[in-house]
């Protein structure tokens, strides 16, 4: 049942693949927190990462930005090697990553929060079409976009969070835990969003520990324990499996 | 009175933009620089010997105390204030305070220890108001004061660099995470903090002389100044320099001269014991 993951052996599956990673481990100082992962994106795929606290999961994500120097491995990202480039680079080959937090900007408007998200794009034509692409998926934050993004519910902070790194134009999307902490109809509103971030041709990489609302938005999954992936396959074969069933949904 | 009003608000607009960049320091680094006032010396030797040699009033050297200062903060931050952006507060401490004792003696060395003046044709003179009379040379350097504040307020709201400063300031990680280089942000950020503190230094040189030891006499201003306002706040700063320059030039109306930094001690530990977090609220 478990599919294989994506191998550059196989030459057709690398070329779809927008992001591989192969045999990544990473540690903050300490014994690794993840080791020899591997798993992959393919163009177009929300695909989701699965796992209890300690798994490992925000680190994947972390990595993938280069914000974890010291990870080992290999990541690539439509071919690119990605470790060891400078974490300030990555936006810019099309990776919007939303950490897990939200971590806006508190200090700035909503508008201003979302103009950050084009910093690498600074001076780009299209500015404005995309803040209107925004404007469109989350009218909130329209209302909103005068408002200290600190001074903003939760949820309206994750959609200013997602909002921002969509402006960077992404064609790959790292969420983490876009859920956490919101009101059930706010998470409804957010996975909807997701759907249609993806449905505009953006993958995703979604990592929640919340495994029904993961496997409900993605076509594929892993699960993540203590730093290695124990499962893959499609959301309909995990969400029948009984160990995810038993860990992760509850039943 | 009201006089010393004036004079303390003309006074306190300039103290304001100096402690501007000491406040802009911490905020974006989160490190206390001790050497701080060092850098005012230096914006005011700038303008001295670009006036003594290319007879530039002190008010157009003050351009290039602020460009050649930024130049000169941008390499200490890179070079070594980098390396203690993570370490311990006392290693940011002891590092400052060895930039500022080094720096003071490059000085003496270079400079000399003699007191060196300007002289401006405006220098004595002024405005007369009624009763009030407006010193010339405060006013224009109050004005360049304004000036300035109000191009960094453009500048920090307004442009992708000041933004990326603003952002870096409030969440390194997302800065990085939309493409900011953060190294070379704190660079830029240092820079323009003793940048604006050597335009500080260049604006009042026609009303004070330049020492290497100049920085002391406005350490302790500063630091009051950026403690009113709240250690980071740019808008805070600014107020606060106006109500320091204000206590400054009244207590002189009731105490001798002497004493008129004695106020400034006294609200300093005041508020750092009564209000830590500044005496204005946001921004």
């Amino acid at each position: 049942m478990p599919e294989t993951a994506l191998s550059s052996a196989t030459p057709d599956a690398a070329a779809s693949a927008v992001l591989e990673v192969r045999d990544l481990s990473a540690a903050y100082g300490g014994p690794d927190v993840l080791s020899a992962v591997t798993l992959g994106v393919r163009t177009g795929e929300t695909v989701a990462v699965l796992g209890a606290n300690t798994a490992g999961k925000t680190t994947l994500l972390r990595a993938i930005s280069g914000l974890i120097p010291k990870a080992r491995g290999h990541i690539a990202f439509e071919g690119l090697a990605l470790l060891g480039r400078p974490a300030h680079t990555i936006p810019g080959l099309g990776i919007g990553h939303v950490p897990e937090g939200r971590h806006v900007f508190p200090r700035m408007t909503t508008l201003d929060n979302l103009m950050m998200g084009a910093f690498f794009h600074r001076g780009a034509k299209d500015i404005a079409e995309r803040l209107e692409r925004v404007f469109t998926l989350f009218p909130r934050l329209q209302e909103r976009q005068a408002q200290l993004a600190g001074s903003m519910s939760g949820g309206e902070q994750q959609m200013v969070s997602i909002g921002r790194a969509l402006m960077g134009k992404p064609k790959l999307l790292l969420l983490d835990e876009p859920s956490h902490g919101l009101a059930p109809i706010v998470v409804d509103e957010l996975h909807g969003a997701i759907g249609a971030i993806n449905r505009q041709g953006v993958s995703v990489l979604l990592v929640e520990q919340n495994a029904m609302l993961a496997l409900s938005v993605a076509h594929r999954g892993y699960v993540l324990e203590a730093g290695h992936v124990v499962l893959s396959g499609s959301s309909q074969s995990l969400s029948a499996d009984p160990g995810v069933r038993r860990a992760y949904l509850g039943v | 009175m009201l006089q010393a009003l004036i004079d303390g608000i003309l006074l306190g607009g300039v103290y304001g933009v100096i402690a501007t960049g000491l406040s802009l320091v911490f905020g974006v680094l989160g490190v206390v620089n001790f050497a701080h006032a060092e850098f005012l010396m230096l914006g005011m030797y700038v303008a001295w010997f670009a006036w003594r040699w290319l007879g530039l009033d002190p008010l157009l050297g003050s351009v290039l105390s602020f460009v050649i200062v930024f130049a000169v903060g941008y390499v200490v931050q890179r070079t070594l204030i980098e390396r203690v952006l993570k370490a311990p507060p006392a290693a940011q401490v002891f590092l400052t305070v060895g930039l500022l004792i080094a720096i003071e003696n490059a000085a003496l060395m270079v400079f000399g220890s003699e007191f060196r003046s300007v002289s401006v044709p405006y220098q004595v003179q002024g405005y007369r108001l009624g009763d009030i009379f407006i010193g010339a040379p405060y006013l224009y350097a109050f004005a360049a004061a304004v000036i300035l504040a109000a191009a960094l307020w453009l500048f920090l709201e307004r442009s992708w660099t000041g933004r990326a400063i603003r952002a870096v300031a409030q969440d390194a990680m997302a800065a990085t995470l939309v493409g900011v280089d953060t190294k070379r942000t704190y660079g830029l950020a240092f820079g323009l903090g003793v940048a604006l503190t050597a335009f500080g230094g260049a604006v009042i040189l026609p009303y004070i002389t330049v020492s290497p030891t100049v920085g002391g006499q406005f350490v302790v201003l500063m630091f009051t100044v950026v403690v009113l306002g709240g250690l980071g706040s740019v808008a805070g700063a600014l107020a606060g320099g106006i109500m320091v320059g204000v206590v400054q030039s009244m207590s002189t109306l009731i105490f001798p001269i002497q004493l008129q930094n004695l106020c400034l001690f006294v609200i300093f530990i005041a508020v750092l014991a009564l209000r830590p977090q500044g005496l204005i609220k946001g921004a």
